[in-house]
């Protein structure tokens, strides 16, 4: 396969402008020093409802949105749509509890969740658990924008073999480490206007174009349908199996309650200025939902134009992420081929960057300054996060390079499982203090095991592998120390689903008992009118920039 | 969500459970169906781009009726 180079032109000038536009960030509306966490890591707290809008959209509706659900909707049919109803949930889910963070987090200054949870339990294991559980979670999700990114240069026609063969994506990843390192929070933000523009502008075109082509959508569906019908064994369809509804709505349900508790989600959220662009925010991310939606059918539209999957070179297997480029590759001319690949490239930068700088956040307030370095100036915080942010980034290119990215997405999807067990400490924490301390690191404890463990035993027939084969759990399979409750039913749950409510019932149990046994519970130094504080409030603490 | 046990300054608002209708689009059963298509779209897949709108309504109404009054 060659270079094509009229994509290749196209993808390199939009890629240098975004590059150009990431570097400029660090001058754009900054009031301070960068040397702060509050500048470098989140936008100096002060971004209105449009900045935010593009932020967070950025940030959620990532590469893996444009690469990741087609291809699952193309092999997998309707279960893929799953992506629908969990963005349909999340907001109404977060509007309440979001502000609340948003209010007790500038009241006491916290950049991060587990901020909160040390300041809430005055206990720092606490809050080490919750940020060891987002760094280990985001690691894979930042894999995954880098898969996503690769699969739009292996498209492109570089698609070399080998560790020559990643090189395009080394080069993309200095690039982002070095404007991040040097302009934090305010490079993605900026970057995410051009990432959002030339989604619309690509989405709209292919949703109006696309089935022009292919005859429209009813028989898109129906080509759809007939392949899935003609599979042997038959799996997947356009519609749910009786098996498989129980999984899609506790998927929905389960990454809906998982979005806001990953680090990167927050931090969008903390950059905000006040209360109000939160909440209109809630109103208006949906936007971006209908965006996904119709993105995600062209997993259909892929099988109708009998779209084949590219071969990569590096692992030898065909890479289903690369069936939505392809698509695009083979219907379009091919500068508006270049433009897509731009668009999926450049959405991969910017989670890419935010997630980075989440997970820098987390390891320099909760581990660095809390066991390593408790003196820790403002400045020397702040040189600690721009490094952290390189070591991550690097993590994840490891993966990537060394770990098939076939299994980015389920990877992601392990990661999603681990982060919803933070979902007590963090999100109910937000409202109440009645769980004990022991009750939540144990519940904690029990759901982070018992989820890798039912992961462990998911084997993937399609690729052959007997574990971590995805997170869809077999009713029948669900062993309670033995005892197999739902025993030969075949239905399937998500497996984060069935850890939270383990997690929780003996977070419950313990705490019941500690309680009674009236065990020491912490200390904690947030009080009921912090969780309402509005901007303007004399008792929010000034951002680090405002003050110099 | 248990509710707020503290001297929550703002009084707690009925529309806020109306945050909890969006819940809805979680009993596939009802709407795991082929037909009636809309512009070629099986049932399952517009019905529940049709749910956008309506979760954008709830949200906006308890925005609009739980406003800062302080």
């Amino acid at each position: 396969m060659t270079v094509r180079w009229t994509e290749m032109v196209i993808f390199t000038l939009l890629f240098l402008l975004v590059t150009g536009l990431g570097f400029y960030a660090a001058r754009w509306r900054s009031a301070g020093s960068l040397n702060h966490l509050d500048e470098w890591g989140l936008g100096g707290r002060r971004f209105g409802s449009w900045v935010t809008w593009f932020l967070i959209g950025g940030d959620l509706y990532t590469a893996y949105t444009f690469v990741a659900v087609p291809a699952l909707i193309f092999s997998a049919g309707a279960m893929g749509f799953f992506a629908l109803p969990y963005t349909i949930l999340v907001y109404p889910l977060v509007f309440l509890p979001l502000v609340r963070l948003w209010s007790v987090s500038r009241v006491r200054g916290y950049v991060t969740p587990a901020d909160f949870v040390a300041g809430r339990y005055g206990s720092p294991t606490l809050a080490l658990l919750v940020a060891i559980t987002g760094i280990v979670a985001t690691m894979p999700y930042i894999a995954l924008q880098l898969a996503g990114l690769e699969a739009v240069l292996r498209t492109m026609g570089l698609n070399g073999s080998g560790l020559a063969g990643h090189a395009p994506l080394f080069i993309a990843f200095v690039i982002l480490a070095l404007y991040t390192y040097t302009s934090g929070l305010r490079a993605p933000a900026l970057i995410a206007f051009v990432k959002d523009t030339l989604i619309y502008l690509v989405i709209i075109a292919a949703v109006i174009i696309l089935p022009a082509k292919l005859h429209g959508w009813g028989p898109i569906f129906d080509a759809a349908g007939a392949k899935f019908a003609a599979t042997k064994p038959p799996s997947g369809g356009i519609l749910l199996s009786a098996n498989n509804q129980l999984q899609y709505v506790t998927l929905a349900l389960g990454s809906a309650l998982a979005l806001f508790l990953y680090p990167h989600a927050v931090t969008g959220a903390l950059a905000a200025r006040g209360r109000t662009v939160i909440k209109r925010n809630m109103i208006a991310l949906p936007a971006y939902s209908f965006l996904l939606g119709l993105l995600a059918l062209l997993g259909y539209a892929a099988i109708a134009a009998h779209t084949q999957p590219i071969v990569n070179a590096a692992t030898g297997r065909a890479d289903t992420n690369t069936v939505v480029p392809m698509l695009f590759q083979s219907q379009f001319p091919s500068w508006f081929a270049g433009i897509a690949f731009a668009a999926i490239g450049i959405g991969a930068l910017v989670p890419a960057a935010i997630m980075s700088i989440a997970a820098a956040n987390l390891w320099t307030r909760n581990i660095y300054k809390a066991y390593l370095r408790r003196d820790a100036t403002a400045e020397q915080e702040c040189t600690q996060a721009k490094i952290a942010s390189l070591v991550v980034k690097l993590g994840a290119v490891a993966f990537i390079v060394f770990i098939d990215p076939q299994y980015a997405i389920d990877l992601q999807l392990i990661g999603g499982v681990i982060i919803l067990q933070t979902l007590p400490m963090v999100a109910i924490a937000l409202y109440t203090r009645w769980f004990h301390i022991w009750g939540l690191a144990v519940g904690w404890a029990v759901g982070m095991a018992w989820g890798l463990v039912m992961l462990y035993g998911i084997p993937n027939l399609a690729s052959g592998r007997q574990h971590f084969g995805g997170s869809a759990l077999a009713l029948g399979k669900l062993s309670l120390l033995g005892w197999h409750p739902f025993g030969g039913s075949p239905m399937l749950i998500y497996v984060g689903f069935v850890a939270l409510i383990g997690n929780l019932a003996v977070a419950v149990l313990v705490t019941v008992v500690l309680r009674r046994m009236r065990v020491f519970n912490g200390t904690d130094e947030t009080n009921p009118g912090d969780y309402h504080e509005d901007e303007g409030s004399p008792r929010l603490r000034p951002a680090a920039g405002m003050l110099r | 969500m248990p509710p707020d046990s503290s001297s929550s300054r703002r009084p707690w608002s009925r529309w806020n459970l109306l945050l909890l209708a969006p819940l809805l689009v979680l009993i596939t059963p009802v709407y795991n169906i082929d037909k009636p298509r809309l512009l070629g779209f099986p049932f399952f897949y517009w019905l529940q781009f049709v749910c956008i709108p309506l979760s954008v309504v709830c949200v906006a109404i308890v925005y609009l009726k739980t406003g800062e009054r302080r």
